[in-house]
């Protein structure tokens, strides 16, 4: 051989002629690097679900390496004092093993749980960014289609996951799920029987059942609907917010290589070290202190993981109504809370593009997000039915209230059943009457609010009020306080927003 | 050693935020010093496309900007060192406790942090700042969606049984699919099993740990939670309410009389709501419930049933009474069951036996 050439530059292009020559990816390697992301910090909780379920996967992996799938039900004689004697089954002794015995196994197993918390909190955040500015119009319907179907499955896997470990509040919460599958009308008892390979608690497939749906199936289902989502947004470009440059046909924004993918990466790993750190120093379901499941026993005062809070409080807000013909029990009672609540939200989010756009009739093409205000009505109805979601989570919480305050219970609950239909009414119609205001005087409520607060000497006692100073913002984007009714600045775009 | 990583993000965050405000203002208006803005246009690839484009060219946003910031560049390869170094202090603990939690998150967590801020800061402040336009391109070309069925459709150039084929396409697509399905039914379902519990006349009580109940082991005021001998403990209609009330209490439906023998009542652990173990007992009063009946609560979704009345449904979700079982005292003093159940236990479903009378 001659003499190597070891200047850096040849060295870096051969390596990629090895790759071009057998792969000829330069186009797509070139697009990619100069792919453009608008800047806009909303952007980015969805790459924050996106890194979280990296990590899910990589603790998961780890995890699945000590859990054991199995109902087989033995006597404790391991490290842990206050559990010896006790009865319990393989798969709650593996994960007791793993969380008190195994180096580090603490520490990965609290860093999924929080993960999992964190994943599914950042997928409804990325939602609702999404819906507030529109930018599930089409083009982006499809993938408006897809996430919602990611979260459901996000909230099944998150269920099983913490159902798998068949501690107490693991197994409390697998009795309600099985009795809301058997309050399906009519397939119901067979359905949950055909689940649960028979009557409550299931029979000894049942850990083994759950494990590969956990692990595999639904794992495998998210990568790839995560893939289609990411191959879309990448065929479609981001959307982005009206500013000076933009227009629908363009992206305004930081392209791919290099500044943005460090951001990205940077973003990646603070995901990463947020969740080992809440993982190594902030206890999450820690099982050794609620023991073993046994059908016979329950704990006072048991919450679930946040995701599932909303059908807890569904389930405790409904009256005992059943239908009945006959001897048929119908509907039984867990269905209205359990099955048709959470049926009726999808439904509502999987059917809004469709309805928007048979209620406004535009069917343009947008790239262009809208800001909330612009969009009175819309910002009306999603804070008046997320406000009815999220009221329902907090009354699945009212037996903490009654602890706390002793507010009594019952009273609490009657008076929710109708305050429930009330209040998101009253938060929809304030949220309209602020969009209007927002728009009539064009203050910005976060970043409008540079100025000072002055003291205004003519109110009654001297009452605080804001005086709104001009932003550096406001000043450099002129698209900002437009009222619906004027067009966008720019040159107008034949596919661009409906006037 | 926590407080002081603590106080090292915060001061990387104060930092970070500095950096971004001063870039900021060298975005709108001067240059800051030390640092080489070459006005946008020339240098951006996309910039060709973007041409002469009306109004928007007085605002253009395209710019781009070499930072050539060597403070910032420290800063980075320190904060990677200081990663390297917490990411050997993982393993260090790792191998010598390997169970202190605490101090492994902190360790690596610390670790990513430190990387994740190194990423952020050399984003930001070490490589080349750009604000680029790129363009959408068309998703639908107005020719595409013939041409596409064109070609599709090239396929049946020739064919004259095209009907037939497809016909025979779907039987045969239908048929593979269902074959492919069948085995689902023998996962089952089985519910031949559902309307079953151990309990039956006879069957004697025991506590969780197999210990005969007798007649005064059950004292008025306490729950005791029973199983029946020697059968599955786990089954869903296995456990038992048992408890005591002073006889002239009671208000059971007239057929049951005879149920409670000296007050002793039994009932079916399992929420007939959900399925979870009924475990709370109110008795003989409660302060703020205003109503002042002994009465059962599951801790689920806190459906509430009065033993005094046959396990009378008095509010929550459940949309049964909870079941009660007859007891029986036998001439040896042991709690026995008088018969089995006469309706289902847990959950309801579309066949479930709901109670004759209440
Ligand atoms: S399970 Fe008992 S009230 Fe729901």
């Amino acid at each position: 051989m001659s003499v190597r050439d070891l200047n850096p530059r040849r060295q870096a292009e051969r390596v990629v002629r090895w790759n071009e020559e057998r792969i000829g990816a330069y186009q797509g390697i070139r697009g990619a690097m100069r792919y453009v992301f608008p800047d806009h910090w909303s952007f980015l909780v969805g790459e924050i679900a996106l890194y979280s379920f990296i990590v899910l996967i990589i603790t998961g992996v780890y995890l699945a390496l000590f859990y054991v799938p199995s109902t087989q039900q033995s006597v404790y004689h391991g490290s842990y004092v206050l559990l010896q004697g006790e009865q319990m089954s393989g798969a709650y002794r593996s994960v007791l093993d793993l969380s008190l015995d195994v180096p580090a196994g603490l520490l990965v197993r609290q860093t999924h749980h929080w993960a999992a918390d964190v994943f599914l909190a950042a997928i409804v955040l990325h939602m609702m960014r999404v819906f507030f500015t529109g930018a599930y119009r089409k083009p982006r319907d499809l993938n408006w289609y897809i996430g919602l179907t990611m979260l459901g499955l996000a909230i099944i896997e998150g269920f099983l996951g913490y159902s798998l470990v068949d501690d107490l509040l693991s197994g409390m919460g697998l009795a309600i799920a099985y009795s809301t599958a058997m309050s399906v009308p009519f397939i119901g008892g067979q359905f949950a029987n055909l689940v649960w390979d028979g009557p409550f608690p299931g029979s000894s497939r049942l850990f083994a059942r759950f494990e590969i749906i956990h692990v595999f199936i639904i794992p495998a289902i998210l990568t790839l609907l995560i893939t289609v989502h990411l191959a879309m947004i990448v065929r479609q470009h981001h959307s982005q917010f009206p500013g000076p440059g933009r227009r629908e046909q363009n992206v305004v924004g930081t392209p791919m290589w290099p500044a943005y993918a460090l951001r990205s990466l940077g973003l990646l790993f603070a995901v990463a070290a947020v969740l080992v750190l809440l993982g190594g120093l902030i206890q999450i379901n820690p099982i050794w202190q609620w023991g073993p499941y046994h059908t016979y026993l329950s704990e006072n005062g048991a919450q679930p993981d946040w995701y599932i809070g909303w059908l807890i409080g569904a389930l405790r807000l409904m009256p005992n109504w059943e239908v009945h013909i006959g001897g048929a029990t119908i509907i039984p009672s867990p269905f209205w809370g359990g099955v048709l609540f959470p049926t009726v939200v999808f439904g509502v989010l999987y059917a809004w593009p469709w309805l928007e756009r048979r209620i406004t009739g535009d069917r343009a093409i947008h790239h262009l997000d809208e800001r909330p205000r612009d969009r009175p009505i819309r910002t009306a109805i999603g804070t008046g039915f997320l406000s009815w979601v999220v009221l329902i989570f907090i009354i699945g919480a009212s037996d903490r209230l009654f602890f706390r305050l002793d507010i009594p219970y019952t009273s609490q609950i009657r008076f929710w059943r109708i305050g429930v239909w009330i209040v998101p009414l009253l938060i929809g119609g304030v949220t309209l009457m602020v969009c209007r205001h927002l728009q009539r005087t064009d203050t910005h409520p976060l970043r409008g609010w540079e100025g000072t607060i002055v003291e205004a000497p003519e109110t009654i006692d001297g009452a605080w009020s804001g005086q709104h100073v001009p932003s550096r913002v406001d000043a450099a984007t002129p698209g900002r306080g437009r009222s619906e009714e004027d067009p966008p600045p720019g040159p107008a775009d034949e596919r661009g927003r409906t006037p | 050693m926590i407080a002081r990583l603590l106080a090292r993000i915060v001061a990387f965050a104060v930092a970070a935020r500095m950096a971004m405000r001063r870039r900021d203002s060298d975005l709108a208006g001067g240059e800051a010093p030390g640092a080489k803005a070459e006005v946008s246009g020339a240098a951006s690839e996309a910039s060709g496309a973007e041409a002469g484009s009306g109004p928007a060219d007085a605002e253009d946003p395209r710019r781009r900007e070499v930072p050539a910031n060597p403070r910032a560049e420290t800063l980075v390869a320190g904060l990677l060192l200081a990663a390297a170094l917490l990411a050997v202090a993982f393993i260090a603990v790792f191998v010598v406790t390997g169970l202190d939690t605490q101090l492994l998150g902190a360790a690596l967590g610390g670790s990513l942090a430190l990387i994740a801020a190194a990423a952020i800061v050399a984003g930001k402040s070490v490589v080349v700042q750009e604000t680029a336009i790129e363009e959408r391109g068309t998703l639908l070309e107005p020719e595409a969606p013939a041409r596409i069925v064109d070609a599709l459709s090239e396929a049946g150039e020739g064919v004259s049984r095209r009907g037939l084929i497809t016909c025979a396409a779907c039987v045969a697509g239908a048929a593979v699919t269902t074959a492919a399905v069948a085995p689902i039914a023998s996962i089952g379902p089985r519910l031949t099993a559902i309307h079953k519990t151990p309990w039956h006349r006879g069957v004697r009580f025991t506590d969780i740990d197999g210990r005969l109940y007798r007649a005064e082991d059950i004292t008025v005021g306490s729950l005791f939670t029973a199983l029946p001998e020697g059968a599955d403990p786990e089954l869903i209609g296995s456990p038992l309410i048992v408890l005591r009330l002073p006889e002239a209490m009671l208000h059971l439906p007239s057929s049951r009389r005879g149920w409670a023998p000296h007050g002793i009542l039994a009932f079916s652990k399992i929420c007939p709501h959900a399925a979870c173990a009924v475990s709370l007992y109110r008795y003989p009063e409660f302060p703020s419930g205003g109503n002042d009946q002994p009465a059962l609560t599951c801790p689920c979704h806190y459906s509430t049933f009065l033993p005094a009345e046959g396990g009378k449904l008095l509010f929550g979700p459940a949309g049964r009474p909870l079941p009660q079982l007859p007891v029986l005292i036998d001439p040896n003093g042991y709690l026995r069951a008088a018969g089995g159940f006469d309706e289902d236990v847990g959950p309801s479903w579309l066949d479930v036996r709901r109670p004759s009378q209440t």
